[in-house]
Order: C-alpha cells, then structure tokens, then sequence
C-alpha cells in the first residue's frame, strides 16, 4: 500500500512520561488518507496513550503530531478547530448525561460548527436512523444499553463530518452480546472509506476491516503489518507471545 | 408588641435594606463566585493560580476586615467616589464570591472527566465545555451547599451595619437611642431573618426536586 498525498495521520518522534513511566517511545506513524488502522498490544503497552495523543487529550513531551497536514496547536481556538475534524469514540461513551439522544448528536454541530437548526437536526436523525437508534432519539444516555449509547457516540462524532475517527477501546466495555453491534457499525464506516485509527481486542474486527495492524509493546511500535501477514506469521517474539494467549482458548 | 408596632417604619427600612444588600450580592457573588471556579480548573496556568490565591487569601481574611477595607480603606485611596451602599455590596460580592467559587468547584469534580473529554474531543472551546457541558450537570450537585452559603451571607449583611448602611441588624442601634427595650426588639429581627430565609430553602427544595428528575 503506497501512500500518496498528505497523511491523515502523522506522528514523528513522539515520546511521552507518565511520571516515571516511558509509556510513548520514539512512536512514528503515518496513516494515509482513507485506511483503516488497528491497534492491538496487551494492556499498559500505551496504545490508548497513543490513540488519546492525536487529538490531544493527553499532550506529548516531544515529537510532532499532524493531522491532515497540519500540527497540532497549542490548547486553544485553533486546537478546538482542528478537533472538530477529528472525530473520537470512547471506551465508555461519555455520551452527555443531560441531554437527550437527539440533544448530544445536534449540541456539536449546532455550537461548534454553527450549522442552521433544521439542517442538523435532518443530519441528526439521518445519523440516528443509521446506527439503528432513531425511535429512541427522546431518552436519556442512561436509559439505553451500552450498545446503544455506544452507537449514539459514533452517530454523535459522525454529525461533525470527521475526516478520521479515533477509536479508543470502543467495545471493551460492552457485554458480549453488544460488541456486534458496534463492531457492524465500525465496519460499514470502513467499507465506506473512513480514515480510521482504532484501539481494541476484537480480532475478528482486525481481520475483516483492518488495512493495517500496528502492535504496540512497552510503549513502542513492534510490528505494523497487514491483518493476514500478523495473524499468521508475527515477526516478534512479543506478538507470537500475545496472539498466543488470546487465540488458544 | 409596641417595640415592633411603635418602629414599623424603622423594621421595614431597616428589612428593606437587607433585602437589597442581599439580592445584590447574592447575584453579584454567584456571577464572581463562577467565574472564579472556571479560572481554578481552566487550562491555563495563570488564571488557575489567580483562582486559588484569591480563594485562599480572602477566604482566610474576616468579613469584617473586607468591609472596613471598603468603609475606611477604600476612600483614601481616591479611586472613584462609591456610596455606602455599593461599597457594602462590593465588599460582599468578593467576600462571598470565594465560598461560592469552591463550592462550584467541588461541584465541577463530581462530573466524570470523560464529559468535558467528550466535548474538548468535538471541538467545544474551554468556555463551551464548561457552560454546555460541565456547569450544567454540576449545578445539580451543589445547589444545597450553595443556599448554604447564600443563607450566610444574608446574614452577613447585619455586619454592613458596621459602617452605617441601614439594614435589619442596624435597628438596635436606633432602638436603644429611642429608649426601647432593646433584647425585644432583638427577638423581632431574628423572626424577621428567620422569615427571609425561608424563601431561600423553599427555593432550594423546588430546584432540587426539579433537577433531580431530569438524570
């Protein structure tokens, strides 16, 4: 896979301390426009650290972070801005406790990216119809399953019209029988040609939508390979050890 | 009985003026006492100390001395000339806008810090974040504590009698220059703040119930 133009996605030398903690080590990275990557590694390895540092949320100690082109700005207007572009999908929803469904997928567009109020409320339930949620669009986050406010998330991040979505553990916190769920989600997003950076443990979501898995291991990059070349032939001793405690049971 | 019936014009101008003292800082201080919590967990480092040394110095400093500062202090300096009144009110505003400011906080640190990762993850500037987001679900959480404060500082304005601002704790001072017996006329300003307070809890009743609900 060559990549051309701009990355989505650039990272160059980043490195970032917990602490006494190395938990980013010299990570490079560069995500073409249009792929979709997977994260795997064993908890602590730094991946949701990585995932969190492209928009910022957790600020780096050294290197530089791009998106589309453009590095990241200090925290401010400039930082929102750019933001706005990135969608991000959380381990547990964060969907906002006070407003209503409907209320959390319109709030951004409506303040963020001061989008008239019928324009984003058609958007909004077009979104809501999509993820499967358009009939519960009146309740509160609380009231649905997890699966459910999961879905309302992406739809949520979806109406700002991202040009990559960060995904950070978006199914760990979900009871098994609504991983699926989201997992379909994710994939039709990626079938349509979203850039996507996702962390996760979902293997089968790795080799069905995945262009790309990057391992991380102690904070650093161990192997970025295509789904198929990973899963049946890992290179590092530390991916043969991980694969084989997740895959042999 | 006479106490009260032969000064009614004094009780009411002297209630009135607490009334006044009390709305005035009461919406002054909440307005500061915000703003002032905003400044404690922004991101910038400068307004975040500005907020604790604030908090710290004048929640440590008595009332008293705030509004001698602005009795006695304050026309020295030359600056503008404020009556009385306003300068009682400002002395208040900064007074209690500390205790407000903490509670607000306290209320801030009990919404989940994915809310505001949420809204910084969509683009919502630090301002947004907080009146969208955050202040909104905190408010439910602080609305006893902050009647709290605001019950105190009505009665605090008793001390704006200190310099000569009419207001219900100053009426003794008239009484006993009339010749009334000043410990009856005493017991009719408790009743009285007794029944200004009562606004003020039933207030805090109704918000309560009212923003319960919604969760």
């Amino acid at each position: 896979m060559t990549a051309t133009g701009t990355p989505m996605i650039l990272m160059s030398g980043v490195d970032k301390h917990f602490g006494e903690l190395h938990v980013l080590k010299d990570v490079n990275i560069e995500v073409p426009k249009g792929q979709v990557v997977v994260v795997l590694g064993p908890s602590g390895s730094g991946k949701s650290t990585l995932c969190r540092a492209i928009n910022r949320l957790e600020p780096i100690d050294r290197g530089t972070i791009a998106i589309d082109g453009e590095e990241l700005p200090a925290e401010g207007k400039a930082l929102a801005a750019l933001r706005a572009d990135v969608g991000m999908v959380f381990q547990s929803f964060n969907l906002f406790a006070h407003k209503t469904i409907f209320e959390n997928v319109t709030l951004a567009p409506l303040k963020v990216r001061r989008s008239g109020k019928a324009e984003a409320e058609k958007k909004a339930l077009a979104l809501l119809d999509r993820v499967g949620i358009a009939n519960q669009k009146d309740k509160y986050p609380a009231q649905l399953s997890g699966g459910q406010q999961q879905r309302v998330a992406i739809a949520r991040a979806l109406a700002m019209d991202p040009k990559v979505m960060l995904f950070d553990e978006p199914t760990s916190a979900l009871d098994p029988e609504m991983v699926n769920e989201v997992l379909d989600v994710m994939t039709s997003l990626a079938r349509e040609g979203m850039t996507m950076l996702v962390v996760t443990h979902e293997m089968g979501f790795a080799r069905r939508a995945a262009n790309r898995v990057l391992f991380m291991a102690d904070g650093e990059i161990v192997e970025d390979a295509a789904p198929e070349a990973f899963f049946s032939a890992p290179s590092s001793d530390r991916a043969k050890d991980f694969l084989g405690k997740i895959l042999t049971h | 009985m006479n106490v009260l019936f032969d000064n009614l014009s004094l009780y009411a101008n002297g209630f009135l003026g607490t009334i006044e003292l009390f709305l005035v800082s009461a919406i002054g201080s909440l307005i500061l006492g915000v703003l002032l919590a905003g400044a404690r967990v922004s991101p910038v480092p400068i307004l975040r100390s500005f907020g604790t040394i604030y908090v710290n110095t004048i929640r440590n400093t008595p009332l008293t001395l705030v509004l001698f500062f602005f009795a006695f202090a304050y026309p020295r300096l030359e600056i503008a000339d404020i009556s009385f009144f306003w300068r009682a009110c400002i002395g208040l505003i900064l007074y209690t806008a500390a205790f407000v400011c903490e509670v607000v906080r306290s209320g801030i640190n009990t919404v989940p810090v994915g809310q505001a990762e949420a809204s910084r993850a969509l683009g919502f500037t630090f301002g947004q974040t907080m009146s969208e987001v955050v202040l909104p679900q905190a408010i439910r959480s602080v609305v006893p504590p902050l009647t709290n404060v605001q019950i105190a500082l009505l009665k605090n304005t008793t001390i704006a009698a200190g310099f000569s601002v009419l207001e219900a704790g100053g009426i003794y001072a008239n009484l006993s220059e009339r010749g009334y017996n000043v410990f009856v006329g005493l017991l009719w300003v408790a009743l009285g703040f007794l029944i200004l307070v009562l606004p003020l809890t039933l207030l805090q009743r109704n918000l309560d119930r009212r923003w319960s609900t919604s969760r």
